[in-house]
């Protein structure tokens, strides 16, 4: 099953040391490599931080565009793995790998099964969507 | 540029129809634009591992206690910022209900320096 | 008949666990194995009722559980390939029936207890759902006793326990014993929610009764299949340690009201338990690196061990303690460790300790802290600040009987104080 590690960490204005930094990043390369190996990486993606986000929201009939996150937390969403795993185990071990945020220490791993969107509907659907 | 659009949502509907968002889909993969699209488990259904000191553990439930949490995800490559809000609009109108898109620009991960 | 459901009863209680095990490793389900042993048992009453009590009703049960458990699982197959690709998921989805094994002799299967009992205490659940699953599954407690036991309404336990066993199948939780380095954190978390069980029979935070019996027994019995299951030191530690609380269960409550350590009738303690207590600690601690429960069975055993209030070996528990602070720096071990240190002899050094956890702001709404500072203030004869102290406990007490006892002092401080106070 693939699970989804959603990678939560304080942001800081501070830039990382250069050993901080390189912590980082070879924790990374360890487990996207490691994963690669075994046919079970499907994905990883840094996101630009929260100053860069825009939040959309439907109200009355109107769409209303906010700057920032939907929430200030302390942690925000940094990025993300997706991992096919045989389970949660196997996913908590990776997860444990994965480093969590700017400086390495801080922050969790959110894990969660991805189900899968259920089966493509045939032709009709598409269909309909031309004809609106 | 890539963009992920992330949908929170406060219900997490007993059974989820995605006909809409299949549309949505097919729609975006016409414009060339479509990366993925992905629901999400309900928060129930996640554990959290946390790191401490250097050693980790697993909790229940997400990291936050937040009365909307993470529903799904679209990621596409749009133009601009403008264009992926655009498309947030029409995620929203094919979730149907009271959910909020977070919009967030993917930067890549740059040149993979050697091992 | 009466016979008929006492002797069905006795051997749900002692093998229902074991039986129930087996069935969720063959289907995947705990639903499914759920129901297949209700039905069995349903069964079973009638058969033994119309033909006679088996020779063996365990096995009887186990195979009638079995081949209704296939049954099932047959059925749950043939459906879900009738239907077309489903536009919604449904928890057949996960089911994996092991039918090859399956046909073997019932009384062969290995025991699954312990898969049982590592998958219902996974950290991924939240600690209620693992007491409620544990409880439900190995201690054989049915949904009403488990909800009144935790002075929880029925149907939000029931919903806990859907939502604990949905999640174990959409999240894929492993039915599996930890193996290497995962074994020892998820070993910790099962004696934990053991513990806990204890501790809530033992202790209870609220309400009008201060022990209740029946979920100490459940978790000294749910201590011995774990014991029984793996052998590990920790493990005959915690069975000791709960013996040896155990032990004092009719000297700590009289006429409805709290008796401490020192002031129990020790005639009425449990021999026997202190006892079996005794015997596994020493077991324990020649068996392992020493551990939490080990050091904390050890100063039980000191406390068993003393005829008389006044031969407690203080300094040997302050010792215990002190290395348990090492290994698990909390508040209430601090707390306790300062209450030994002032009880062998070193009355102002123990509350000098215990004012800098409440600086340290540490425990200032835990009702023991202020109960033992005032404690060691009347034994100076402070009894000004010894009444202030008590009565700030009985403020943040949630318990009937503990508050009761607060009271008692306060109305014994207040007469030593005179009018002063």
């Amino acid at each position: 099953m693939r699970y989804m590690m959603l990678i939560y960490s304080r942001e800081t204005p501070d830039p990382l040391t250069p050993e901080q930094d390189h912590q980082v990043r070879s924790g990374h390369r360890a487990v996207m490599q490691e994963t690669a190996q075994r046919g079970i990486f499907l994905g990883a993606e840094p996101l630009a931080p929260t100053s860069t986000a825009t939040t959309v929201r439907v109200q009355d009939g109107r769409t209303l565009v906010s700057d920032g996150p939907f929430a200030e937390t302390k942690e925000q969403l940094a990025g993300y793995y997706i991992l096919e795993c045989a389970n949660l185990d196997e996913a908590i071990e990776w997860a444990a790998r994965i480093p969590t945020g700017c400086k390495g220490q801080e922050g969790c791993i959110e894990i969660r099964p991805m189900p899968g969107l259920t089966k493509r509907p045939a032709g009709p659907a598409d269909q309909a969507a031309v004809n609106h | 540029m890539r963009y992920i659009l992330l949908i929170y949502s406060k219900e997490v509907p007993e059974r989820r129809n995605y006909d809409a968002h299949w549309r949505l889909i097919a729609e975006a993969e016409r414009r060339g634009v479509f990366v993925a699209a992905e629901p999400l488990e309900a928060p129930s259904g996640a554990a959290t591992v946390h790191l401490e000191n250097g050693r980790s553990f697993v909790s229940d439930g997400p990291f936050a206690e937040t009365k909307e949490q993470l529903a799904g995800f679209y990621v596409l490559d749009c133009q601009s910022q403008e264009e992926a809000l655009e498309w947030a609009a029409r995620v929203l109108a094919a979730c149907g209900g009271t959910q909020k898109v977070e919009v967030r620009r993917m930067p890549g991960m740059g040149a993979r320096s050697s091992a | 008949m009466a016979d008929v459901r006492s002797i069905a009863e006795a051997v749900f209680r002692e093998q229902s666990g074991r039986i129930i095990a087996g069935l969720i490793r063959i289907s995947g389900s705990f639903d499914m194995a759920e129901e297949a042993l209700q039905d069995a048992f349903a069964s079973a009453m009638d058969a033994w009722a119309a033909r006679g009590i088996p020779a063996n009703p365990g096995a009887w049960i186990m195979t009638a559980a079995h081949r209704k458990l296939i049954d099932a699982v047959r059925r749950e197959r043939t459906r879900s390939e009738k239907q077309d690709s489903l536009a919604y998921e449904t928890a057949s989805a996960g089911i994996s029936i092991d039918v090859e094994h399956a046909s073997e002799n019932p009384m062969t299967f290995p025991d699954d207890r312990l898969r049982l009992i590592f998958t219902c205490c996974h950290p991924a659940l939240n600690v209620l759902a693992q007491i409620a699953l544990t409880l439900r599954t190995l201690g054989g407690l049915s949904t009403p006793e488990i909800a009144r036991a935790f002075l929880m309404p029925e149907p939000t336990l029931a919903q806990r326990l859907v939502r604990a066993k949905r999640k174990i199948q959409e999240a894929r939780i492993p039915y599996e014993v930890p193996c290497g380095d995962r074994l020892a954190p998820r070993l910790a978390a099962v004696q934990g929610v053991i513990y806990l069980i204890f501790n809530e029979g033992y202790s209870a935070t609220f309400g009008p009764e201060l022990v209740r019996g029946d979920l100490c027994a459940e978790a000294i019995r749910l201590g011995r299949v774990l014991c029984e299951l793996m052998a590990d030191a920790e493990n005959l530690a915690l069975l000791a340690l709960m013996l040896l609380h155990d032990s004092r269960r009719n000297a700590r409550v009289l006429d409805g009201a709290l008796v401490t350590l020192d002031e129990q009738d020790r005639s009425l303690w449990d021999r026997k338990a202190i006892v079996e207590g005794l015997e596994l600690v020493e077991t324990a601690l020649r068996c392992g690196p020493v551990g939490p429960y080990q050091l904390q069975a050890a100063i039980a055993a000191l406390h068993a061990q003393a005829a008389t209030p006044a031969e407690t070996d203080w300094l040997q528990i302050a010792a215990l303690y002190q290395r348990l602070l090492a290994m698990n720096p909390s508040p209430v071990v601090a707390l306790n460790h300062a209450a030994a240190i002032a009880m062998s002899g070193a009355l102002e050094d123990g509350l000098r300790r215990i004012d800098e956890l409440e600086r340290a702001a540490l425990l200032g709404d835990y009702y023991l802290l202020h109960s033992a500072r005032a404690d060691l203030l009347r034994r100076l004869g402070r009894m000004e600040v010894a009444l202030a102290e008590y009565r700030k406990a009985a403020a943040l007490t949630k318990n009937a009987i503990e508050l009761r006892f607060l009271e008692r002092r306060i109305a014994e401080v207040g007469g030593a104080c005179g009018t002063s106070c």
